[in-house]
């Protein structure tokens, strides 16, 4: 059992943001690599034509996913030592829809955007200003509604302990769903390719 | 020789003349190919670090930073704000998201860079203008910036990291967001087809 390395304090704190630059770098080199610097193929994804966001995403979740399951399995990683944030069913709802809404609005969501601003779009930019300003706003309004943030706290809870099922078949669902979605994506794509923009790029 | 004095005066009147000489954009890689890099990285994200990655968290300790200069006293009334602020024994900057988001940034430069995607320019459909299309890039990031802190997290942080997870208030968000993307979508169909 030797990870999370940081975890077991392998290093220290101010090596880990040395780590988190290095680890950023490959997040965004990945994100600019799948086409997310690109508004139009984002929100191609709410008109069925470019579904690069359904697959890029529900494939790495699925790689991190199998991943994390394997090394624990094996022993390598301990699993109680990764933090499970509190699902707090409600908010997280409606904050799901309000980020939905707000992707179709804007075009990207808050990490595509940096990426989008560094390869130098103008909308990225001003997107990321706009993030600035939401989070401004949410900060200014927290006092009228911390009551409502806190509400339906349900804890640290999993799929797996939720459903009472265990961690690997769960694990085995979600591939099976992946690849129905990625079926369903690859038909869609056919179906609306006169209006995928990475087809007139 | 011509060629290359062509090219470089071409840089300098891109604005009018561009296009015929700039370098081709490289097509994006396999979306199934990038999302396996990508969930690589998550991986290697949570094996050393024990946590997944972020973005909407970085902006907020910049925001409560900012806020905190200017007005110390409003923002130490504040718990949405002093819990980005820390004990302020360390600087509150001094955060893993925030550095991981300045990868973020060089990460997707140098790809661009590599790529020849990096181009000054508006990214939209062709029956918006570029005004109405930067309003709405400030719209749609405002609310993306106030529903990730309701949600505890976007895109990255929440539903991809939280997803990796099987955290379950994770997935009902990440289900969220296409629901309301696809709901919003025939309101805003002007703006991209």
């Amino acid at each position: 059992m030797n990870a999370p390395f940081f975890k077991f304090g392998l290093f220290s704190s101010d090596v880990s943001l040395i780590i988190a630059f290095v680890i950023g770098i490959g997040f965004g080199f990945m994100l600019e690599r799948g086409g997310f610097g690109s508004a139009k193929i984002l929100a191609a994804q709410f008109y069925f034509s470019n579904m690069r966001v359904l697959k890029v995403m529900f494939s790495a979740i699925v790689t991190a996913m199998i991943g994390i399951y394997f090394l624990s399995v094996i022993g390598f990683m301990d699993l109680s030592l990764i933090y499970v944030s509190n699902t707090y069913i409600i908010p997280q709802v409606l904050g799901g829809l309000i980020l939905g809404v707000g992707f179709v609005i804007g075009g990207y969501c808050p990490g595509t955007s940096m990426v989008a601003f560094s390869t130098g779009k103008i909308d990225g930019f001003v997107y990321v200003l706009g993030l600035f300003a939401g989070i401004f706003v949410f900060g200014e309004m927290f006092p009228l509604f911390t009551n409502f943030y806190y509400s339906t706290d349900m804890g640290s809870v999993t799929i797996p302990s939720f459903l009472g099922l265990s961690y690997g078949l769960v694990v085995f669902l979600v591939i099976l769903m992946a690849i129905g979605a990625f079926a369903a994506a690859e038909w869609s794509e056919k179906k609306f390719a006169d209006r995928n923009p990475e087809k007139n790029l | 020789m011509t060629s290359l004095i062509k090219s470089i005066t071409h840089i300098f009147e891109k604005d009018e003349s561009h296009v015929h000489l700039e370098i081709k954009a490289q097509p994006y890689w396999n979306p199934y190919l990038t999302g396996i890099g990508l969930g690589l990285v998550l991986l290697a994200a949570y094996v050393i670090m024990g946590r997944g990655l972020g973005a909407s968290g970085a902006v907020s300790t910049v925001v409560a930073v900012g806020v905190n200069t200017i007005a110390p006293e409003h923002s130490s009334g504040n718990q949405f704000y002093t819990e980005y602020l820390g004990d302020g024994k360390t600087n509150p900057l001094k955060d893993w998201l925030v550095f991981e988001v300045l990868g973020v940034i060089a990460g997707g430069f140098l790809s661009g860079t590599l790529a020849h995607r990096v181009k000054k320019g508006i990214d939209k459909g062709p029956r918006v203008s570029n005004r109405t299309r930067l309003i709405y890039a400030f719209i749609g990031g405002g609310l993306m910036g106030f529903g990730a802190k309701l949600a505890r997290g976007c895109t990255s942080g929440q539903a991809l990291s939280g997803g990796a997870i099987l955290n379950l208030g994770s997935w009902a968000f990440m289900m969220m967001i296409f629901a309301g993307g696809y709901a919003a979508a025939y309101f805003m169909r002007r703006q991209w087809l």
